[in-house]
């Protein structure tokens, strides 16, 4: 028996806006104009919303954050290729497509400044709330998309989300294989953003990239230029598609990379060099994206800036909407923790209350003196 | 009625829920084509297809994952874990996920889902293979926790468990599988979860056990009465989490007495919580301090030593006999 090659893999990586905003024709998706202009605007929402959240904390008045800022592109574009029907499973990365999806902009600000009910978001059906333990989200995305299958629903899969960091954790493998050996409709979508905190993509796995880990489920992958939008768009538009046929789970490398701190905690000059950083803003996506829109007469620099405007004033709103709510509920943390009534939780939730009540005439107390 | 061993009224209650309720789906490693490990879900695979009785992949944590996926997309997956000491590598979503989803997305989701697992001593398999860690997922907020006994029970628990809407660890004693036949209605029947069983009634002293040790305590019972006229009041706790506390402090407030057999380590335990229980809501009824029996503070021996390990009726009448002449 000879030795014989059995299998091979290549890997293909997508780019159709350059980092200067230069088309290639032959990938373009051909996005109406008004999907070209929505999903701008979402990028700047996005972009914008980040740098005031960043500000809000460094006030005092939210806490920890983690911005997306580098990824508006990954995240706006894979959103808006998806539809009503498709199930939206995110890491803590991408609330903005959940805004896409109809979340107010005010759950965004309520879940940063430590509150649950930023997590109630009836407004956006089919999106899940952000997730923190890396990874273990991708298991949740196969199971719905086993559910869907089960039902022999239409036009409808599941896009999860995660990063470099957690293609080290189990349950993406578990995931992935779940996904090839039942064959169900779900985009695995990995944001290499480079860093898991401190530790670059090199310390996560010595892979030379991420997509070819598809290779091993034999389901479909690819690199994308996840600063580039148009690409991003067109490869999760035709991994739901092969979903949407029947034809099972794909995986999107998209690379891009996260221009600021992992959250507001901590300070990247610490473990990265300022040239990194300096290069990639270079090929950051907002940028490309709006030369590529002024190239087809879609942009001007007046509507940049009534744009900024409007989007200054609805984050105001958000803002004014979210720290103008002063009456939670204090034992709301008692409520669903069991779908049926539980004494213990009941007679704990009294006891927190007379409790929360005595701290409050204590404190009054000593105001008085 | 049918006389059925634990194994058959489990395979009972499984096909008639999946006879009546299309969303029921169940899930494990070798559950299908070969009807599980135990046979629990033996003829299932033929009756429901492929579809409804997936053969996995061999990863647990996947298999519970992938099962809260289901149920948040509206499904009622009845999932079975191979041996309950192959669960931890699948806690992670049981602890991080599975039992706060309700609670995080404030009831927009929810992961209506049964985790079985075949528990305790008695297998004599290898290491791994016969661990009672009950206490782990009932410490965990948003679990609920039942341990059948007996074939009846367990079939009338299971039909609960999978038509309620929270997350159920399902705790199935291995050493109850087959050991006994009992009577088991051919017709729908369910058990509340959350209701503690009085096996037997007395006045004298209260004996509370669950899963396996069920039968420890009953024998220990018929010692006893064989040797004189005493009253114990015999409760079968049926469900770990939420706690039947009534029915707990009630009998404590009547007998005074408390013996607690438990085959889980002593320290950090569903014992350890019923005395905590008693000091809070009965202790001035105490004619004399709770003894429990229960097993020791170490990793239970390979099935050599395993029955040293475990508590012995004997060894619950001289406990008995200890409370009762405090």
């Amino acid at each position: 028996m000879p030795l014989e090659v059995i299998g091979t893999f290549n890997v293909s990586r997508l780019q159709v806006l350059d980092h200067n905003g230069e088309l290639d024709q032959e990938f373009d998706p051909k996005l109406s104009s008004d999907k070209l202009l929505k999903l701008y605007y979402y990028m700047l929402l996005n972009r914008r919303t980040d740098e005031r959240m960043v500000k809000l904390q460094r006030q005092g008045r939210l806490g920890t954050f983690g911005a997306s800022t580098g990824q508006e592109a990954t995240i706006c574009a894979a959103t808006l290729a998806m539809g009503e029907r498709d199930w939206f499973v995110p890491s803590y990365r991408e609330s903005f497509g959940a805004v896409m999806r109809g979340m107010q902009l005010s759950k965004i600000f309520l879940y940063w400044s430590g509150h649950e009910e930023g997590n109630y978001t009836p407004e956006a059906p089919r999106t899940l709330p952000i997730q923190v333990i890396v990874g273990s989200q991708a298991l949740h995305a196969v199971g719905i998309a086993y559910a869907i299958k089960y039902r022999r629903e239409k036009e409808s899969a599941v896009v999860t989300f995660f990063g470099d960091g957690a293609t080290s954790q189990g349950d993406i493998h578990e995931a992935m294989n779940f996904a090839s050996v039942w064959k169900v409709p779900v985009v695995f979508i990995c944001q290499n953003n480079q860093w898991a905190i401190s530790q670059p993509r090199s310390r996560q796995t010595n892979a030379k990239t991420i997509a070819q880990r598809a290779y091993a489920y034999d389901m479909p992958g690819i690199q994308v230029d996840g600063n580039d939008a148009l690409a991003v768009y067109k490869v999760t538009k035709e991994a739901l598609e092969r979903a949407y046929q029947g034809q099972g789970p794909s995986f999107i490398e998209a690379e891009n990379y996260r221009l600021t701190m992992h959250t507001t905690a901590d300070d990247p000059t610490k473990y990265r060099k300022n040239e990194e950083v300096d290069f990639w803003w270079q090929r950051e996506p907002l940028k490309r994206f709006r030369a590529f829109l002024e190239s087809k007469a879609l942009w001007s620099e007046a509507q940049q800036v009534k744009l900024e405007e409007q989007l200054n004033q609805e984050i105001e709103t958000a803002v004014r909407d979210f720290e103008s709510q002063k009456n939670f509920k204090v034992d709301a943390p008692f409520e669903h923790i069991f779908g049926t009534t539980h004494s213990v939780i009941e007679s704990q939730r009294a006891e927190f209350l007379a409790e929360q009540l005595k701290r409050q005439q204590q404190e009054q107390e000593q105001e008085r003196r | 009625m049918a006389k059925l061993n634990m194994v058959q009224a489990i395979n009972l209650a499984l096909d008639q829920e999946m006879a009546r309720d299309s969303r029921v789906i169940m899930m494990g490693e070798d559950i299908g084509v070969n009807g599980g490990v135990f046979r629990a879900t033996d003829g299932l695979f033929a009756k429901y297809g492929e579809e409804r009785v997936i053969d996995s992949p061999l990863a647990e944590a996947g298999i519970v994952g992938s099962a809260l996926g289901m149920a948040i997309a509206g499904l009622i997956p009845v999932v079975e874990i191979q041996f309950a000491g192959f669960s931890y590598i699948a806690f992670g979503q049981l602890e991080s996920n599975v039992s706060r989803y309700r609670w995080r997305t404030q009831g927009l989701y929810t992961a209506p889902m049964v985790v079985r697992m075949p528990y305790g001593a008695g297998v004599h398999a290898i290491e791994h293979h016969s661990e009672s860690r009950e206490a782990y997922f009932a410490h965990t907020p948003g679990l609920k926790v039942v341990t059948p006994s007996t074939p009846r029970n367990a079939r009338a628990l299971l039909v609960s468990a999978i038509r309620d809407p929270d997350p159920v660890i399902f705790l199935e004693p291995t050493k109850s599988y087959r050991a006994f036949k009992e009577e088991v209605p051919e017709e729908e029947e369910s058990y509340p979860i959350g209701k503690a069983e009085i096996v037997q009634e007395g006045s004298d002293l209260t004996l509370v056990s669950f899963g396996a040790m069920m039968r420890v305590a009953l024998k220990a019972v018929e010692e006893l009465q064989k040797q004189r006229k005493i009253g114990i009041e015999l409760i079968d706790l049926l469900t770990i989490s939420p706690l039947d506390i009534d029915t707990l402090c009630t009998s404590v407030k009547k007998t005074g007495r408390l013996v607690i057999v438990q085959e889980a380590p002593g320290s950090f335990s569903v014992a350890s919580e019923i005395i905590a229980l008693i000091n809070d809501k009965a202790l001035m009824s105490l004619k004399a301090p709770i003894k429990r029996v229960t097993g020791y503070d170490m990793v239970i021996p390979y099935f050599f030593r395993e029955e040293m390990y475990l508590p012995h009726p004997e060894q619950v009448v001289r406990a008995i006999e200890e409370t009762l002449s405090y």
